[in-house]
């Protein structure tokens, strides 16, 4: 049974005119408990279609679907109690910049206390406490002790972003939505807290949208992609296959891309189609 | 050498931004400074460009020391290029009116016709001088700084993580640019990314740094061969 | 600065600047409470600009017949204590509200802006020197500074104007300043500063206009204080002096009657209360859109 099913997603914004200009368009997918990749480039609607999931879109968008069901629960009109409820416990969101997403006056090491307690109440203060200094440890932050005192503005990017992950992890969700975890790590730290995810899902069986620009990083962690332009699906592919993408999209995105061991050529330069765009392919 | 580089260090305040950095840089070759965000690459290009006080060691640019040489004579011969084309460009002025600044600062006359001839050269059609910089995509305002900073016809191009805040396809086409602009101007680069696939197209030479130090110096060979020495640069390359 | 002397780009750089507008324009109307407050505001200016022939009746010319008469088709809003129609008196008074309005302004925004930008820009003890003596002004209660400066000057339109001005112009300094920090340190005027750009140039080219949007936001919602502070020095009889028709004053004179003829000064304190209205709406909606810091980057 699949964890997540999207059918025919839609979101559109407001413009400045007035009207309404859809930015995702007829989005269908569905999540097992696997590693899923959605990439695209700035403007092709992956990071709404993964806002849409947790239902964190800015008030001035407007959400349609004909399905979006998280584990049987019809997420379209789902209370904003039972929403919370399930992002507090079973769906869990990492967001680009962490600087949002953490408390500004409360301190980390409280802040992961208090998200350890809402998840398991009868665990005590003190065993809560522990458990966040392990957490800080596992997202490989040294010193967890000093850091666990620390506000959210006094962390780096990379460390914020870190505190971010181990804050959701600790939730142990069973759908997590990951949005260009790692663009802001170092190189050391990224595969580190790839392991921490991958893990998640091998050892508890989460399910894992990993939404990012970079289609490399994608398919060596992925177990499948799917590519997305101007707000809809070109091409779903298993991650270990990309290679042998059809899309013209996917192609030129791969491409275009430098590498360390290709001529130095110009770099092709994707040619865009206003094909690729259209419904109904 | 177009640029020499010894023992810098810069200070902030108590903590160090950059420690001994040496290296040099011929006339016309291109290179590539890489490592990690905080490791004090972007530090070593405003330094040289004189937008930091606290440092010591020595630089010069052509011969110049950046700090004894009058801004306008150092702004002739070196330019940079920085990170995030929605930041680099002021908002309230048309592209036409913000390439031409540098020649109406430094007197330089038919500017006119030459801003014209700099948005040929960067592939923008002549009637984007007249529009504003919210009207421009984010690769078409990098193309838009990069004609401000070749608009004192500078022999050297500091570049700022120049495609960092851009999508793949679109870095493609700004590096494609920078490389025929090199070629056709003679420029010299010092390229800082934090990307070694970057680095390793556009430059023949690059230094690793971390935690504000240099790691090691490498030539593009030696990259693709893998005959890299310190284990932080193998971990870069392992991970690009 | 401009080194546009050929005549086609001239007019291609007119017509990017009206687009602009336009574009502006557009998004305003689209705020209805901001149209409000415009239309307000122009209301009062239509009423300055062309008073003689909008009001009915002389507003000097005491009628003692029609003393404190209600309002009525001969006295649209009544007549006050010496018979002169209201009405009128209004209209001509909305000339004295711009006049006060306009000099506070003139004076205050200038001052404010520039030593603002200078002490944002250049840092250092300039910014000390500068900053502490806003904060001097700052401290200084506001309405007792201007009714010391008006006892010191004796009373009058153009002393009350003065007096506002003295308080009025720190908050734009701080304003300014605050702006200027931030500008000064970002890559479009490093990219300046790299090509050889003087501070000056930078100060009134790169910074001014990245501050003006505030400082104009700000000055919308201050006409209404502005307006009001005259107001309240009118009301104690040390700004415009009788028989000028300054709303305030208005007011002063008609408390005495407030419980049998209302009208002599409810009518002047609704003009003060839908003018002060009027701007602050207009600030509203130019906050929205003018605001680096509510406003999005496309």
């Amino acid at each position: 049974m699949n964890l997540l099913n999207v059918e025919n997603l839609h979101v559109a914004f407001r413009t400045e005119e007035g009207t309404f200009r859809d930015a995702v368009r007829g989005v269908s997918f569905s999540l097992g408990r696997e590693k899923l990749g959605i990439v695209g480039e700035s403007g092709s609607g992956k990071s709404l279609t993964g806002r849409s999931i947790l239902g964190v879109l800015p008030p001035y968008a407007r959400m349609s679907a004909d399905r979006l069901e998280f584990d049987n629960i019809d997420l379209r009109d789902a209370s904003p109690r039972l929403r919370r409820s399930l992002r507090g416990s079973r769906l869990g969101m990492i967001l680009q910049d962490p600087k949002f997403s953490l408390n500004p006056v409360m301190r980390i090491g409280d802040q992961i206390v208090e998200a350890i307690r809402i998840g398991n109440r009868r665990m005590s203060g003190r065993d809560a406490r522990r458990k966040a200094l392990e957490t800080l440890e596992a997202v490989h932050i040294r010193e967890p002790e000093r850091v666990a005192r620390l506000y959210a503005h006094e962390l780096s990017g990379g460390m914020g972003q870190r505190v971010m992950i181990g804050m959701m992890v600790v939730r142990e969700p069973d759908l997590l939505v990951a949005d260009e975890p790692t663009s802001a790590l170092d190189v050391s730290v990224r595969t580190q807290v790839l392991s921490i995810l991958d893990e998640l899902v091998t050892r508890r069986g989460m399910g894992l949208i990993f939404i990012s620009h970079d289609l490399n990083l994608v398919s060596k962690f992925c177990d499948r992609v799917i590519v997305m332009y101007a707000g809809r699906i070109v091409e779903t592919l298993q991650a270990d296959r990309l290679q042998e993408a059809q899309h013209p999209y996917t192609r030129g995105l791969l491409s275009c891309l430098p590498s360390i061991n290709r001529s130095l050529e110009p770099l092709p330069v994707l040619q865009r189609e206003a094909s690729w765009a259209e419904l109904g392919q | 050498m177009m640029i020499e580089i010894k023992d810098l260090s810069v200070t902030f305040g108590s903590s160090t931004a950059v420690r001994n950095a040496s290296f040099s840089v011929a006339e016309g070759e291109s290179f590539g400074l890489v490592g990690e965000s905080g490791s004090g690459k972007s530090t070593i290009l405003r330094t040289i460009m004189g937008l930091n006080w606290n440092w010591s060691g020595t630089i010069r640019v052509a011969d110049l020391d950046p700090a004894r040489t009058p801004r306008k004579t150092l702004a002739r011969v070196v330019q940079m290029v920085f990170q995030d084309p929605y930041a680099s460009l002021h908002p309230r002025y048309v592209i036409g009116h913000q390439i031409a600044e540098p020649m109406v600062i430094n007197a330089i006359p038919n500017v006119q016709r030459r801003t014209a001839e700099l948005l040929d050269l960067i592939g923008l059609p002549a009637d984007f001088q007249f529009r504003y910089p919210h009207e421009l995509s984010g690769g078409q305002r990098q193309r838009v700084a990069i004609a401000r900073a070749l608009a004192l016809s500078p022999r050297v191009l500091l570049l700022d993580e120049p495609t960092s805040a851009l999508d793949v396809s679109i870095q493609a086409e700004i590096l494609n640019l920078l490389n025929r602009l090199r070629r056709e101007l003679n420029l010299t680069f010092v390229l800082v990314s934090h990307d070694l696939a970057v680095i390793s197209y556009m430059c023949e030479r690059l230094m690793v740094m971390r935690n504000a130090a240099p790691v090691e110096t490498l030539t593009r060979e030696q990259l693709r061969a893998g005959d890299v020495a310190d284990g932080y640069s193998r971990q870069l390359l392992a991970a690009s | 600065m401009s080194d546009t002397t050929l005549p086609a780009p001239r007019n291609a750089l007119r017509a990017a600047q009206l687009k602009e507008l336009r574009g502006f324009a557009k998004r305003f109307a689209r705020n209805p409470l901001g149209m409000v407050g415009l239309f307000i505001v122009l209301l009062l200016l239509f009423c300055a600009a062309f008073a003689p022939w909008i009001a009915t009746h002389d507003p000097y010319l005491p009628t003692l017949t029609a003393r404190l008469s209600a309002p009525s088709a001969e006295y649209w809003f009544g007549a006050d204590e010496l018979g002169r129609d209201i009405y009128s008196r209004l209209v001509y008074g909305s000339r004295l509200t711009l006049l006060i309005v306009g000099l506070v302004i003139v004076s205050s925004a200038p001052i404010g802006l520039l030593i603002g930008v200078v002490s944002g820009t250049v840092g250092g003890w300039v910014d000390a020197v500068f900053m502490r003596i806003t904060d001097v002004f700052l401290a200084v209660p506001k309405l007792l500074l201007a009714l010391a400066f008006v006892a010191a000057l004796g009373p009058g339109i153009v002393n009350a104007a003065l007096a506002i001005t003295l308080t009025a112009w720190p908050p734009y300094a701080r304003l300014a300043r605050a702006e200027a920090l931030i500008v000064r340190n970002s890559d479009y005027v490093a990219a300046i500063r790299l090509a050889g750009g003087s501070e000056f140039r930078i100060i009134v080219f790169h910074v001014i206009p990245m501050c003006l949007s505030s400082v104009i936001v700000r000055m919308t919602f201050d006409m209404a204080g502005i307006i009001l502070t005259a107001a309240g020095l009118g009301f104690i009889g040390l700004g415009a002096q009788p028989p000028l028709p300054e709303w305030g004053a208005m007011i002063s004179t008609g408390r005495k009657f407030i419980f049998d003829q209302w009208w002599v000064a409810t009518i002047p304190g609704a003009a003060i209360f839908i003018v002060s209205l009027g701007f602050n709406l207009l600030g509203d909606a130019l906050r929205d859109l003018l605001d680096p810091h509510l406003r999005q980057r496309n």
